[in-house]
């Protein structure tokens, strides 16, 4: 019986804030008032789809990102590029490209997929649309703008833009401590518009294991890529 | 037209159908805004008591929370399930609804209840108690509406044409059935020392100078606890709360009875849970402590009624979510042992001791022989029936052991 009513003294406690028992393990929702919590680098937010430093867009239409995808979210269909006013550098581009944000689960197996790092996930999670209609994110919503950030749409909060929108390429994945160690401090990743090729991110790994320098003499390093030619 | 006279005395006219009606209206409207507050209360203090920040975003302290929960199931669409028994499906939210108002009719809010005044106020010349209705048999309203609340659950579970909301539906009416018996067998204690089945009486029986000048009057002294815990216990059983939500067991029945449910149908079930709560804590209030008889400080005497009324309330409103951050659900056959193997006889027992020493004070036999007699007599059937339990169990086992060899 004492330890039934041992219980309850325990949820009683946890009333009184001032105390080690009661103290909050949850944080208000800052959205109007504040600075914006930091964000996790990995976050998987909302898609944007990435441009070289000239201008040109990454994505060739290979489709392979609309293969992978677990919930059929992604619609994608390539087209020749015109000869004289190319979209892309290849042979092709993404003449369609939709995603359907009421189906998306942010898996991010699309990014993983991408052969040229055209489709990558930014920070931005603060998206909620009031209709079906927004919900379909086509092509002209996703492509960076012409400063190589993600374009704001009515119903989006990028009000720390200028905090995420360097996390949002191809770097972040390039990098990750699940990856191949060898990418570490090794720029394995193209040149984007507005921010040029990102620097590698140190510090990753365990500090013994933590290479100084890039691994010259290794066969399988990845060749530095420096875009289109 | 007799129904409506507010004493159900003299004739009907326009002022006793406007007492009546601004009755009804305030009776209903109280009930609703109690809901809303009690359905935000039991969230922010869940939530504290389990170190979380609960809803906070819509008005201060997220109090509207309840309000756009609300008007989002309003909005919802409204699914309804191919293989559902539809007229039934439809009716099942109302069949435990309505018995959660109408139990609210019976309950006195206020009055001040004095030798003199009798919890009688005056309304435009006419003599009305505040409370909706005083039928003569108030509490065994209240168990019939319990009952009957028992069938839109069950309902509502075999009406769905899916597995889990019916294992959710036979587990209520087998619970409903188990608890409604304990609880009636404690309301009696009540009804035997108030000597009525009338709601204004039992408070009427509680008002006044209580035991040696500090105690109050209180029902829940005068029956000697026993009948208040079990009430209580019972209670929380008939309410489906936890630890005794095993109709609505998420983790085994994904929503139990009420899965199929969605949009405003399935806010109705809601509504009437919370809607039971608060009236359930009324009921406990009027029966065990009093309900709004208190003694008055400053003011108008009659504001006092709805002030201790509410906060007597507002203590059971408390302890139910008290018991829901701290208890773990029961499990199946405990919760079939407690009611039947405990409660049951428990109740039947403080019942027959409260009648043996009623009948004894009426006669003028001497107190101490009945007691006396009427636990030796409690203690043999205590015996018996544990020694009943203990075979039983026993030869189950004996059973299981049987069975597992062959």
């Amino acid at each position: 019986m004492g330890s039934y009513l041992k219980g309850f003294k325990i949820t009683f406690g946890k009333l009184f804030k001032g105390t080690e028992s009661g103290r909050m393990v949850t944080v208000p929702y800052v959205k109007d008032s504040g600075p914006k919590r930091h964000k996790p680098e990995r976050l998987h937010g909302r898609h944007v789809l990435n441009r070289y430093e000239d201008g040109m867009e990454k994505c060739i239409g290979c489709e392979l990102c609309a293969g992978v995808c677990p919930a059929r979210c992604i619609y994608v269909r390539g087209a020749d590029n015109p000869p004289d006013e190319p979209v892309s550098p290849g042979e092709r581009f993404g003449f369609i490209y939709e995603i359907n944000y009421l189906r998306c689960i942010h898996c991010d197996l699309c990014v993983e997929a991408c052969p040229t790092e055209a489709i990558t996930e930014s920070k931005l999670f603060e998206f909620s649309f009031t209709n079906r209609q927004d919900a379909i994110y086509t092509k002209a919503e996703l492509v960076v703008d012409d400063d190589g950030l993600p374009q704001q749409l009515p119903w989006e909060d990028w009000s720390d833009l200028d905090k995420v929108a360097a996390q949002s390429s191809a770097w972040v994945r390039a990098t990750a401590p699940s990856g191949n160690a060898r990418y570490e401090g090794v720029v394995a990743w193209s040149g984007e518009l507005g921010f040029g090729v990102k620097p590698p991110e140190v510090g990753q790994s365990e500090p013994e294991a933590e290479p100084t320098a890039p691994l010259e003499g290794n066969a399988d390093a990845p060749e530095p890529s420096s875009g289109h030619d | 037209m007799f129904a409506l006279d507010p004493l159900f005395s003299g004739t009907f006219d326009g002022a006793v159908f406007l007492i009546v009606l601004a009755k009804v209206v305030i009776a209903f409207a109280l009930l609703l805004v109690s809901v809303l507050f009690m359905i935000w209360f039991e969230r922010k203090l869940h939530a504290d008591m389990s170190n979380r920040l609960g809803p906070n975003r819509a008005g201060p302290f997220g109090i509207l929370q309840t309000l756009a929960d609300g008007i989002k199931f309003f909005f919802k669409e409204d699914l309804l399930p191919d293989r559902a028994d539809k007229r039934i499906f439809i009716l099942a939210p109302f069949l435990s609804l309505v018995p959660a108002f109408l139990v609210f009719s019976v309950i006195p809010l206020g009055g001040v209840f004095t030798a003199e005044k009798q919890g009688i106020v005056t309304v435009f010349g006419r003599e009305t108690y505040v409370q909706l209705a005083d039928p003569p048999i108030g509490v065994l309203l209240i168990l019939a509406c319990s009952s009957i609340a028992v069938y839109g659950v069950m309902l509502a579970g075999w009406s769905s044409g899916s597995k889990y909301p019916l294992l959710g539906s036979v587990r209520a009416t087998a619970q409903m059935v188990s608890y409604e018996a304990a609880l009636g067998l404690s309301v009696i204690a009540v009804v035997m020392l108030a000597g009525s089945l009338s709601t204004h009486d039992m408070v009427m029986v509680q008002a006044g100078e209580g035991f040696g000048g500090i105690l109050p009057r209180w029902n829940l002294i005068a029956t000697g606890v026993v009948p208040f815990v079990i009430f209580v216990i019972a209670g929380t059983a008939e309410l489906n709360r936890p630890p005794f939500d095993l109709v609505e067991a998420e983790q085994e029945l994904v929503g139990g009875f009420h899965t199929e449910y969605s949009s405003i149908r399935f806010a109705l079930f809601f509504l009437a849970e919370f809607m039971n709560t608060v009236t359930m804590s009324a009921i406990i209030v009027t029966l065990f402590l009093g309900g709004p008889a208190g003694p008055t400080f400053f003011g108008p005497a009659l504001m006092w009624g709805p002030i201790w009324f509410a906060s007597k309330l507002f203590l059971f409103l408390f302890m139910f979510v008290w018991l829901r951050a701290t208890l773990p659900r029961f499990r199946y056959d405990q919760l079939m042992d407690l009611g039947w193997k405990v409660l049951i006889p428990i109740s039947l027992g403080w019942m027959l001791l409260l009648a043996s020493l009623n009948v004894a004070g009426d006669a003028g036999w001497n107190t101490f022989v009945v007691a006396g007699a009427a636990v030796l007599i409690g203690l043999v059937a205590y015996l018996m029936l544990a020694g009943a339990i203990a075979t039983s169990a026993r030869r189950r086992e004996q059973a299981e052991l049987e069975g597992s060899i062959r």
